[in-house]
């Protein structure tokens, strides 16, 4: 190993703010300790606390003090950070300064806010200025890169909150993909009869959507579609996306359905999922009557040729001269290269079979929301018409709220829909059968426009709430065939027990099963609920850790329409400043190979996992890539004879800090 | 201030000795699971021992073992190395890299006299302020009652070889 250098102090001029952070800070750390024992630090020119640094007069103290103090480096102890070593750097750069002449120490999120005794607060505030102040002499002069950005943008998921930003995105003249996992545009949002709380008809203001979508110049529609690899980075993002076969050629299929009259099925067998495994489809199908694009699918489970190869294919004749069924057709693969990612992948609802004491799928009239959506609506598998399985309607109905949401055993989160949707199934079961509705809740939650005159309005129209949690579900004694749903009336501070005919589970929203693999996929994170990260909860709620891919809709966490279209809305105007801008600046930590200093192993060269080093036979030296470096630092660390550099993370800074926390005051 | 400057073993002081040890530990958190669990422990508003000082890396795998022995060498009682998940990596496996350092380093370390505890890797992910707030207690713990680190001057402990 190389000697190390040491840090040079002599020439750094130092100027060190403690913010008060009014008293987020000041409350734990002592700031007046703290500014005091900084300016005893080696280097340290000028020390000061204030009550807001990140303030206007915050700033052009800052700024005042490099002038008149000549200052070279700046030191801020504040927040984290992740939320305003941006600001801080271009304070320092303002002055007059290489932005990165900084350091902050974060004395909010890592030690006011998580220690109480003050005095043990402050000491760590000490240790880590302390360190800050060490690190910061020996930074160099950095510059951010620039990397072009394509005008492309991918969108993965093609509900709402997909279809939405596609055509915000594409109306401003960017090339949108959009790409769907199912066989069409829609998601959930299709499924719906009515939208709470203005009773609109889910299907009439979303369907013109979806053939907007179909019919514009500028998106490229991929239903049946997973994206199977992301590589790249921000600005230059190559995606390679799986089109699973339909078996049905898409631009030949002009959406006769001719070939499903023609099935040899006559009678419609299998479980149809759009509605929920209510109502029947046949093997070769179209999702729903507005499906976009209106193109139909074959699936290979239950059609004949698939299982036996000795169907008539009666659908094929009646296809003629169209020919755009072709049982042959194969998986294909689609590379595309987009500069921004909104991923819009929505929510799956809570199996209510997990809370095996509501007997969903054990007693048939136990029915899930999304089930009597699917009964309510018109082109649903009974036409409308609200009734048992038997075909009775029914008397009276138990709504039960918050099935895997806000419960211990499931999920602790609340989907924030249910209530509202409960208020709407029990407004329509009432309209549609004049039965006595019984909502089962443990609190009701109406925050939004127009929400709680809903809820008045459905009390009103003689709805009744019992505020409980329902205990147990089971078949009424006296076998006549109805359930008996017992809650404890918190209210009344009682059990009740309702005989009722129909239960509807209001089940909550979850993240889709395969959230895992898709956030893996995309380089982002999740939250504890599995929903994906936000940067920032509040300032930054479309953005993630990963630049240039944005969240839309419930992939982030349960939330209504108008949230989801909003945050689409959003999510297409963050890519779209990006696309316009038309560059985006990265931050410059990546490494280099000091060539003098360089033996030639070869140790670091299959480390990096962006094949960014190269070895140069005829130097014997191996050589970093910086375009394609993306700074994490492996190779760095790996390197035996100490001869590749990182910026900002460079070894010597590194060592500067541990050894400066540890030196005792 | 005195001078730390050497990289001279640190020899137990006797103010270290006193009954109301408090351990130091150094860790390196990366900026993009580990910080921001410590940063999300923090908005939550989770109260954590005090013994930690973390230093920030772009990826667990950047923690070069030297990393780990300056620490230990200048005074630390214990190191904490959190990163990403295994598979959950920002810069795809570079906590691999980490953790194949970390198993070596381990060994190594102990053979020293450096006991398995005072040196700890953990996976937290950016929502897991809770766990950060575990692992850190529980470290801060036991590294209390292993008691502060001494490192034994080399001549005791390779009597042989130095008295050669």
């Amino acid at each position: 190993m190389p000697e190390r250098k040491n840090g040079d102090h002599s020439s750094a001029r130092i100027g060190v703010y403690v913010c008060h952070c009014g008293t987020n800070i000041a409350a734990t750390v002592d700031v007046n300790v703290l500014s005091e024992y900084a300016a005893t630090l080696p280097g340290v020119v000028v020390a000061r606390n204030y009550k807001y640094v990140c303030s206007t007069p915050g700033q052009e103290l800052i700024k005042r003090d490099i002038h008149d103090h000549s200052l070279n480096r700046v030191v801020v102890a504040a927040c984290s950070p992740c939320l305003h070593e941006k600001t801080f750097r271009n304070v320092t750069a303002e002055g007059g300064l290489n932005p990165y002449f900084f350091q902050m120490v974060n004395v909010r999120e890592q030690d006011s806010w998580v220690h109480t005794d003050k005095k043990a607060a402050t000491a760590k505030g000490k240790d880590l200025l302390r360190a800050a102040v060490r690190r910061v002499a020996l930074h160099k002069p950095l510059e951010r890169k620039r990397v072009s950005i394509n005008p492309n943008v991918l969108i993965v998921g093609g509900g709402i909150a997909g279809i939405h930003a596609a055509l915000t995105l594409a109306n401003a003249g960017k090339h949108v993909y959009l790409v769907e996992h199912d066989a069409t545009i829609g998601g959930h949002m299709a499924m719906f009869d009515k939208t709470f709380p203005t009773l609109d008809c889910a299907a009439c203001i979303l369907t013109p959507k979806m053939t907007t979508v179909k019919s514009h110049p500028n998106i490229t529609l991929w239903t049946y579609s997973e994206v199977a690899q992301v590589d790249g980075y921000v600005g230059n993002y190559r995606v390679t996306v799986k089109r699973k076969p339909r078996y049905v050629i898409e631009g030949a299929c002009v959406g006769c359905m001719e070939c499903i009259d023609a099935c040899v099925y006559k009678q419609a067998k299998v479980p149809d999922e759009f509605n929920m495994c209510l109502g029947k489809r046949k093997p070769i199908y179209i999702p729903f009557p507005q499906a976009v694009p209106q193109v139909v699918v074959i699936d290979p489970e239950s059609c004949i040729e698939f299982k036996s190869g000795k169907c008539k294919k009666t659908c094929v004749e009646a296809c003629g001269d169209r020919n755009a069924i072709d049982f042959k057709q194969q998986e294909s693969v689609e590379t595309i290269e987009v500069g921004t990612i909104i991923l819009a992948t929505g929510f799956h609802t809570f199996d209510a079979k997990r809370i095996p004491y509501y007997g969903y799928g054990t007693y048939p009239n136990v029915y899930t929301a999304l089930e009597v959506e699917r009964l309510v609506n018109a082109a649903g598998p009974t036409g409308g018409e609200v009734v048992l399985r038997d075909g009775h309607k029914p008397a009276t109905v138990a709504i039960v709220h918050c099935v895997g949401s806000r419960d211990e055993n499931t999920n602790r989160h609340c989907s924030r829909v249910c209530c509202m949707y409960s208020l709407k199934l029990a407004h329509l079961i009432k309209e549609k059968t004049e039965a006595e509705v019984f909502n089962f809740y443990i609190d009701m939650r109406t925050p939004g426009k127009g929400f709680e005159e809903f809820y008045n309005r459905v009390a009103e129209e003689g709805t009744h709430f019992v505020r409980g949690r329902v205990a147990d579900i089971f078949p009424n004694p006296g076998d006549d065939g109805r359930l008996l749903v017992c809650a404890e009336d918190t209210l009344m501070s009682a059990v009740v027990k309702i005989p009722v005919d129909m239960v509807v589970l209001a089940t909550g929203l979850e993240p889709q099963p395969d959230a895992q693999e898709v956030r893996r996929r995309f380089h982002i994170s999740c939250s504890t609920e599995g929903f994906f990260l936000e940067r920032h909860p509040k300032l930054a709620p479309v953005s993630t850790f990963t630049d240039g891919v944005f969240l839309a809709g419930c992939c982030q966490g349960p939330k209504d329409i108008p949230d989801t279209v909003a945050q689409a809305g959003a999510a297409a105007a963050e890519a779209l400043a990006l696309i316009d801008i038309g560059y985006v600046e990265q931050e410059p930590y990546t490494a280099h190979v000091l060539e003098e200093v360089c033996s030639g192993c070869k140790t670091c060269v299959p480390l990096c996992p962006y094949q960014a080093i190269s070895f140069v036979e005829n130097k014997n030296k191996a050589e970093i890539n910086e375009v394609l470096c993306k700074g994490c630092g492996t190779c760095v660390a790996s390197c035996p004879s100490g001869s590749i550099e990182q910026n900002l993370f460079d070894d010597e800074e590194i060592f500067a800090e541990i050894e400066g926390l540890l030196a005792y005051a | 201030m005195p001078d730390n400057k050497q990289n001279s073993l640190q020899v137990a002081s006797p103010e270290k000795e006193a009954a109301t040890f408090e351990p130091r530990i150094v860790a390196f958190f990366c900026t993009w699971c580990t910080y921001l669990a410590a940063d999300l422990a923090g908005t939550s508003r989770f109260k954590y021992a005090p013994n930690v000082r973390v230093v920030r890396v772009m990826c667990s795998g950047r923690v070069d073992p030297q990393f780990v022995l300056d620490a230990f060498a200048h005074g630390a009682d214990g190191v904490l190395i959190g990163g990403c998940h295994p598979g959950d990596c920002h810069y795809q496996e570079g906590n691999y890299k980490a953790l194949r350092r970390y198993r070596l380093l381990s060994r190594m370390l102990q053979s020293l006299g450096i006991e398995e505890q005072r040196f700890r890797l953990e996976w937290i992910s950016a929502s897991e302020a809770d766990h950060l707030r575990s692992a850190v207690n529980d470290m801060v713990e036991n590294v209390r009652a292993l008691g502060p680190l001494h490192l034994q001057p080399s001549e005791e402990m390779f009597p042989e070889e130095v008295a050669v």
